[in-house]
């Protein structure tokens, strides 16, 4: 190293310009360690710091919403009017609302319906929006037609219409909401993924398989749906946070899940209407879905950073 | 500074913050430009020199890009540092800039008049009467007809070549001192490259205008620079009068650079200048060239050159060029080759080879597309030729011809709409059994254009390139699988630590490579190649092409070579053929084409191409074709070619010309040549 130094700070003696000759080899050398690319988004996501804390709230109401109902000894239904109205304390963590129930273990609850839903909006995305979309795509033609036709309808009619004419049919709750959402909730996604996979279809590196003489099975499996899954997580993480607030919303105006039943539209129902005296009943709901909200917003944005090809270089 | 000088640049460095790292972009950069000069920045892709060019006009991302030292000096002001309103007055009025790509460079939801008097209205305070008529003069200076009508359209109302001109015009408006062209042809066909060149010549001639072009092909710099600035890996390396540059070249890199561009003369292998440029996010210490250079002295590896003053205009960054270097001569080929230039094309003697048997028989090929409307787009209108077992054959033409529908027709990527195409004697297209196809995929494999679109991100490069071994079952094991992609990586000059890699980690030519040995993973016989060499930087190019002509002789391949880069399809192909507009309009072997065009559109199209030699450039005449590509979905009536013809006459409105032998093994489509 010291001779190094000295060779570049002295003076050029002739023995400096001896031809070397070229080290061609080096220079195809890929100096910056192998990659693939999902541990490249895992950095990219990593250094997205508000993507990671995200993650950290997110998998903190994930846990609390696993293990909190059981943190205390009351159950959600539980009335006792002896302590209605009860403000936060160490008897009840987050209060009591108007029958006495605990505040702390119905938020939690409310949030499992929640998650809930956010589980089931992912399902029906992969599940039916994914293969509406890939079908459409590579069948093409008429095929491809009817079922864009489809899909303009049912975009076409506003989902609260549907869930109001479901509950014409059945009652309220939860298997009301989740059936309005097998009906509309794929459907962006499908959208997506057929407009994707037309682009690819058109890539050099399918036609380049192609001419290999690849099959069809091969070309999906192999080429179409590896390209197709970042935008796959990527919309489906923005499809879960509206999902979660189209159920809150729905239960707050009286059309989703119904009392003594808890969910996060319930509870925040509730505290709006003792928001003067008894704000905390409001306060601690509204928190915990903004905080999904919130997360879940923030954390689809890093993913689409880390996991866009383009943003790559 | 000088009176005469107008633009100085002074030790600029520019960095950009990537998640990877710091790049360093631009690392010390020095120049200057006079009033009335073209000055071209040649260099490969990665340089530097756009984003030099666009440092002086400040239009780099401000959330990633940072001018860190130097500065830019304008009339006495130092850009660099001007606030951003200071030069919000100097851009388009002062300096304006003309950019790479005509079609999104133009805002399409506004006629081109109200963009022309955009600039006019802020920088000269004209009225908008006032100023539509100084739009109405300026189209009519960048040479579009009917200027008057045409100021109220829209741009998607222009072809490519005609809103490049709007571009132009846009950026004359207020009458800049210094015009900023960052790559302003290559987005254009060859015939459209000519006459956009011509017009910028012209008007810096009536308007006195400097200009900055930025480009890497050194055919344009021949064609239109008074001084050239050669940059590698964010650096100057030479600089000097363009005669000075071409024909007294100091810097090993413009060595490589004019040894790997062929002319039309170019006989033996090119000179390939070896490995990739270095990655500027550690850049190396000492010369950047120097892993590339043969010539390499122990220097290089450890100190920076300076710049060696040779003349008053002409410098050159090489530790070659210090007193205690040892003398080097450099490549005899770049002489020779000047030599044979300055000579009159000299004729080879006619070889009448006996043609062997033909490996694919391509009759009456057509190929439609149904664009809807009932509109069909006649992509490819009656096609016959022959490929013969072991030749190259050069497909030529301007984009929207059809040359690569035709290879992709060939392969059965397509269905033919009509004819048919015989590969060993058998109808490709029609219904085939899954064994059958199978067999006819791994003997032709197909090379493609866009080395980032060709390669799937997601897979490794072993998983790429062994894909048609997969399919095929060529490998029984998977060490056997393992050792077959090591082989094929060595083949095309890359090593086995790259089979773990994935595509976005190499190069434009790495990659390009990789496809290449995706295609021969299978043993082919017969390779189309569409475009492989066009999106690659020129040093690159003679590599990928060397390497295709060093495989063809070792396996005895035949290549079907698609490009629209005549003096490479010139080098690397046996015969040429001619397309235009969907139909073949003269095929020869390629010294006889080159040598002797017969038809109007080949003539026009040799005389286009810009050849890597000043003088040459300035001294030829050129054959300028008017107008532009008529719409394939609705071509003219008779002889296709008819509406650019300058020979045109009355029959050939009316039928199409006959596909006729004009001499042997000269084959040509036009009424006024007679057999």
């Amino acid at each position: 190293m010291k001779n190094n130094e000295q060779l570049l700070n002295g003076e050029l003696t002739d023995d400096l310009f001896e031809i070397a000759g070229r080290r061609a080899e080096d220079s195809e050398k890929i100096q910056r360690p192998p990659l693939s690319a999902f541990k490249d988004s895992w950095i990219r996501l990593r250094k997205n710091k508000g993507a990671i804390v995200s993650l950290i709230i997110l998998v903190l109401i994930l846990i609390l919403a696993i293990f909190g109902p059981y943190m205390n000894e009351y159950k959600y239904y539980e009335t006792d009017y002896s302590a209605a109205y009860q403000p936060p304390s160490s008897e009840h963590w987050l209060g009591t609302d108007k029958f006495g129930r605990d505040q702390w273990t119905r938020i939690w609850e409310g949030t499992r319906i929640s998650l809930y839903i956010a589980v089931l909006a992912a399902f029906l995305d992969l599940l039916i929006g994914v293969t509406y979309g890939a079908v459409s795509a590579l069948i093409g033609g008429k095929v491809d037609n009817a079922m864009q036709r489809v899909i303009e309808i049912l975009v076409g009619i506003p989902n609260l219409i549907i869930i109001i004419l479901l509950i014409m049919l059945m009652k309220p709750g939860i298997l009301t909401i989740t059936i309005a959402m097998v009906i509309t909730g794929w459907v962006n996604m499908a959208r997506l993924v057929r407009a994707q996979i037309f682009k690819l279809k058109e890539q050099e590196f399918v036609l380049a398989s192609r001419s290999l003489g690849s099959t069809n099975k091969r070309l999906i499996l192999h080429h179409l749906i590896p390209n197709t899954m970042g935008l796959i997580v990527i919309n489906m993480m923005f499809t879960i946070p509206s999902a979660i607030f189209t159920e809150a919303f729905l239960s707050f105006i009286g059309l989703g899940l119904q009392e003594p039943l808890a969910s996060l539209g319930v509870l925040i129902n509730d505290g709006f209407q003792g928001m003067r005296n008894h704000f905390y009943l409001l306060l601690y709901p509204a928190i915990v879905i903004v905080g999904i909200m919130v997360s879940f917003n923030i954390l689809a944005d890093g993913l689409r950073d880390a996991l866009d090809p383009k943003m790559r270089k | 500074m000088d009176v005469e000088t107008l633009l100085k640049v002074n030790n600029l460095h520019v960095s950009f913050s990537t998640y990877a790292g710091k790049v360093q972009a631009v690392r010390g950069v020095n120049l200057y430009l006079k009033k009335g000069e073209t000055l071209a920045i040649v260099g490969e892709s990665g340089s530097g020199k756009s984003v030099t060019s666009k440092s002086i006009m400040r239009l780099l991302p401000s959330n990633s890009a940072q001018i860190e030292d130097g500065e830019i000096l304008f009339e006495g002001r130092d850009l660099a540092n001007l606030p951003e309103r200071e030069m919000e007055k100097i851009r388009g009025s002062e300096i304006s800039m003309i950019f790479q790509d005509p079609m999104t460079a133009l805002n399409p939801t506004m006629t081109i008049g109200n963009q022309i008097i955009e600039s006019l209205l802020i920088h000269q305070k004209l009225n908008k009467t006032q100023a539509l008529q100084k739009a109405i003069e300026l189209l009519k200076l960048v040479g579009i007809p009917n200027a008057e009508t045409r100021v109220k359209q829209f741009p998607h109302q222009f072809s490519g070549g005609m809103r490049q001109r709007v571009v132009i015009a846009i950026a004359l408006a207020c009458n800049p001192k210094v015009l900023i062209a960052d790559e302003p042809t290559t987005a254009l066909d060859v015939t459209i490259q000519a006459q956009i060149l011509d017009l910028m010549k012209d008007i810096q001639k009536k308007m006195g205008t400097s200009i900055i072009i930025i480009t890497h092909d050194l055919g344009v710099v021949a064609n239109i620079a008074d001084r050239v600035a050669v940059m590698y890996a964010g650096k100057i390396v030479e600089t000097g009068t363009v005669e000075e540059v071409f024909y007294n070249p100091q810097h090993p890199y413009t060595w490589g650079l004019l040894g790997s561009m062929p002319n039309m003369e170019t006989k033996e292998d090119l000179i390939a200048i070896p490995g990739s440029p270095p990655d500027l996010i550690n850049p190396p210490k000492g010369d950047p060239f120097a892993e590339r250079n043969e010539f390499a002295l122990k220097v290089d590896y450890l100190r920076e050159p300076p710049m060696f003053k040779l003349t008053e205009t002409h410098y050159a960054a090489t530790w070659l060029l210090h007193g205690k270097a040892p003398k080097i001569e450099r490549p005899l080929k770049l002489d020779k080759k000047r030599l044979t230039v300055t000579k009159p094309v000299q004729k080879d003697a006619i070889e009448i080879t006996v043609p062997n048997e033909p490996l694919i028989e391509v009759k009456n090929l057509k190929k439609y597309f149904n664009i809807g409307k009932n509109e069909l787009l006649r992509a490819v209108d009656n096609l016959t030729f022959d490929i013969y077992k072991g030749e190259t054959l050069g497909l030529v033409g301007e984009s929207g011809c059809g040359k690569s529908t035709t290879g992709r027709t060939l392969m059965k990527l397509y269905e033919a709409t009509e004819g048919e195409v015989l590969f060993q004697k058998e109808a490709v297209h029609g219904k085939k059994n899954s064994s059958e196809l199978k067999q006819f995929n791994r003997k032709v494999q197909m090379i493609f254009q866009d080395p980032y679109a060709s390669l799937n991100p997601r897979k490794t490069v072993a998983d790429i390139i062994a894909e048609g071994i997969d399919i095929h079952g060529l490998a029984k094991t998977k060490e056997d699988r393992r050792q077959r992609v090591y082989e094929l990586l060595e083949t095309v000059g890359l090593n086995r630590d790259h089979a773990n890699r994935y595509p976005h980690e190499f190069s434009g030519g790495q990659r390009q490579r990789i496809g290449i040995a995706r295609a021969l993973a299978v043993e082919p016989e017969f390779i189309i190649a569409d475009e492989p060499i066009s999106a690659l930087d020129v040093s690159i190019q003679a590599q990928v092409v060397n390497l295709m002509k060093k495989l063809q002789k070792e396996r005895g391949l035949t290549y079907l070579f698609i490009a629209h880069d005549l003096s490479m399809i010139k080098h690397i192909s046996d015969r040429v053929g001619v397309m235009y507009l969907g139909s073949m309009v003269e095929l020869a072997s390629s010294d006889d084409l080159y040598n002797e065009p017969l038809h109007p559109y080949t003539q026009a199209l040799l005389s286009a191409v810009p050849v890597p030699d000043p003088m040459r450039e300035k001294s030829r005449e050129r054959i300028i074709l008017e107008g532009d590509l008529p719409s394939p979905s609705n071509p003219p009536s008779g002889c296709r070619f008819r509406t650019r013809c300058p020979h045109a006459i009355e029959t050939c409105a009316k039928m199409a010309p006959e596909w006729k032998e004009a001499k042997p093994n000269h084959w040509v489509a036009c009424h006024i040549i007679n057999s």
